[in-house]
């Protein structure tokens, strides 16, 4: 599907850039396919900051989806540094990475990811559950995101009574309530209509200019567009990186 | 620690909706870990009851009474240095009796003879055969562990003068008046007419073989005129203190040997037998059925535990992206261990209480039909089985959810 060109605003507002949060220098990754090696990542190099927007762009087979599992701390680079806030994540074992993953990461995807037969407020809670937060704290704080994505009225409903548009609002809301350092979303308006791409684009603009940190991974130009730098990748190697015009 | 006890929270709230949720499936999984339960339980009721029947039976012998006899109570390959011993007359028990009253600090009480024969019980029409009578003197009343169901014992008199008179069994009794009392009625012992003084309480049978409740008990001389002594007969003798079997035994048979004039160095010409002798016996036969038993049983456990285990690998299956989205959100290795664990554990729990309710109602029901059939219902016996669900839950759980633990976030985020 091929949403229309969402309306990006003229007057957009440029955060300026904090502190590195993460420092990739580097990077390859191998993967074995039965006799085959495949190279994924050749050797990337990236930094990102506090405060920025960033899109990374790039045709299926060109790493995108490798850098960003990496970059989620889902998965860990054959060779190469990866430091997130200063600590090198590219040796973590599965427990620590997890923690990580707790802490500093909201995941956004595609295809939503929440659990069916939750209701979105437990849904949201569930990051809290790992982070071991008490019950009524964890209840607290997911209500209040809920309510800043607009979803206060509709807490207690379970996906399959939500919209694909308040789904995704859920599984932001998701993202969010564990105060990550980054929220990293792969294809977040994949699985929706160019209207209800636009509303999660202008939220996403929003939560950017409240002061978080969003990499948004992509392959549609309108989606990147709404980033402040974009990132392209081809054959495992990144082919420019620039601010998006 | 906090973070563990959520999770652990977390985990039953989403294994009762996942139950909820797949009440088919979870309901046919149960039902293999119910009829393992109830099978396991029920042969553990059915073993108890064994053993409870067992130990009644044993105390029916009375565990204050030695049995002084001829033979052993176990078996013997050297017969012929029992064969030639002289026979146990119903003389040695007053012998006995006054050398237990010459001994001071005596841990024995009294002796009382005792002889028995089979025999045929006739009233009127009625017939009752195989009747087990016993011929001893009214001392009897000292070592009968069991209450009159009417009537009494015969009185030193009618002891002494060898009256024909008689106690009849409970069985006997019902069998040949029908209900109506027999007291002061006439009843022909092996074409012998007794007149009826007393009735026994039921006492049961001892291990299905021997029933107490079909015997009758007549004067020893009026056993002697109508059956003749010739077979012998054995003592009983009662003890002050059944804690202190061992240190009875070794003065019954000093006093024994007195009584007999056994040389010093002379094998005992006699028997001294205890109902612990059959216990020792027959446990290992016991415990042998038990373990078959158990083990028979366990395999449709065994089976329910497959069930389970197969029913988690599916939940894993089925939910591989869930637990790539629950990794990505952080949940540790142990997170979702934990998770499948507990959803495997409550199938099972719930299997097994289902399967104990159903136990207890068969129980009650088999008891109220079969009051004879030895059944027992025991709170260790709850206890246990909920540790075995448990149990059960977690080893067949074990394998799917370790699975599910260790899968690769990005393999199991990109499954569909």
């Amino acid at each position: 599907m091929t949403p229309a060109p969402a309306a990006i605003p003229f007057n957009r507002v440029t955060r300026p850039p904090g502190p590195l949060v993460i420092d990739i220098e580097g990077v390859t990754k191998l993967y074995k396919m039965g006799s085959e090696i495949i190279h994924a990542l050749r050797g990337v190099s990236l930094q990102i900051r506090r405060n920025e927007y960033l899109a990374i762009m790039g045709p299926s087979g060109s790493g995108k989806s490798t850098l960003m599992n990496m970059l989620g701390c889902l998965d860990t680079p054959t060779a190469g540094r990866y430091l997130f806030n200063h600590k090198n994540v590219a040796h973590m074992e599965d427990d620590e990475l997890a923690d990580i993953r707790n802490r500093e990461i909201g995941f956004v995807f595609q295809t939503f990811n929440l659990l069916p037969r939750s209701t979105a407020l437990a849904n949201v809670e569930l990051p809290l559950v790992y982070a071991g937060q008490p019950h009524h704290a964890r209840r607290e704080r997911a209500m209040r995101v809920l309510e800043e994505v607009g979803l206060g009225e509709r807490m207690y409903h379970k996906p399959n009574e939500l919209s694909g548009g308040q789904r995704q609002r859920v599984a932001i809301a998701r993202a969010l309530v564990n105060n990550p350092s980054i929220i990293l979303a792969d294809e977040p308006t994949g699985n929706l209509d160019s209207r209800t791409g636009v509303e999660i684009m202008t939220l996403f603009e929003q939560l950017y200019e409240e002061g978080n940190t969003i990499i948004v991974v992509t392959h549609e130009e309108d989606i990147a567009r709404h980033a402040r730098r974009i990132v392209r990748l081809r054959d495992g190697l990144i082919e420019s990186d620039a601010p998006a015009t | 620690m906090k973070r563990l006890y959520y999770e652990i929270t977390e985990s039953f709230r989403i294994a009762f909706a996942q139950i909820r949720a797949n009440k088919m499936r979870s309901a046919l999984t149960a039902l293999g870990v119910i009829i393992g339960i109830v099978a396991v339980t029920l042969m553990g009721t059915a073993i108890r009851g064994i053993d409870t029947g067992f130990q009644n039976s044993l105390n029916m012998l009375g565990d204050d009474i030695l049995y002084v006899q001829k033979w052993p109570w176990h078996n013997v390959e050297d017969w012929w240095n029992y064969v030639g011993r002289p026979p146990i007359t119903p003389d040695l028990a007053g012998r006995l009796n006054t050398v237990i009253a010459q001994t001071p600090n005596s841990l024995l009480d009294i002796a009382v003879p005792v002889a028995g024969r089979g025999t045929t019980a006739k009233f009127g029409e009625n017939k009752v055969s195989s009747v087990f009578t016993i011929g001893t003197n009214s001392d009897y009343s000292r070592i009968l562990n069991v209450d009159f169901k009417e009537g009494r014992l015969f009185n030193d008199t009618e002891d002494a003068s060898g009256r024909n008179v008689c106690v009849l069994g409970y069985d006997i009794a019902e069998a040949l008046y029908q209900g109506r009392s027999p007291l002061g009625e006439q009843v022909f012992l092996n074409g012998h007419p007794f007149t009826v003084v007393g009735v026994l309480a039921k006492q049961g049978s001892f291990l299905g073989l021997m029933n107490f409740d079909n015997q009758a008990v007549v004067p020893l001389e009026a056993f002697r005129k109508a059956f003749g002594v010739r077979r012998g007969s054995e003592l009983r003798v009662k003890v002050r203190d059944k804690n202190r079997l061992q240190d009875a035994m070794e003065e019954l048979t000093g006093a024994m040997r007195r009584v007999r004039a056994q040389m010093p160095g002379v094998r005992d010409n006699f028997s001294i037998n205890e109902q612990g002798a059959i216990k020792a016996q027959l446990d290992p036969v016991k415990q042998g059925i038990a373990m078959a038993g158990l083990f028979i049983t366990g395999l449709s456990l065994f089976v329910g535990a497959i069930g389970i285990m197969n029913i988690t690998f599916v939940s894993v299956k089925e939910r591989t992206k869930e637990i790539g989205t629950r990794k990505a959100l952080g949940a540790r290795r142990r997170t979702i261990l934990l998770q499948f664990l507990i959803e495997a554990v409550s199938i099972c729990l719930i299997g097994g209480i289902v399967g104990l309710a159903l136990t207890y109602g068969l129980v009650l029901g088999v008891g109220a039909a079969f009051p004879a059939f030895p059944v027992e219902f025991s709170i260790s016996l709850v206890f246990i089985s909920v540790m075995v669900s448990i149990a059960v839950g977690i080893v067949s759980g074990f394998a799917p959810a370790w699975g599910a633990a260790r899968l690769d976030p990005v393999v199991a985020l990109r499954y569909e």
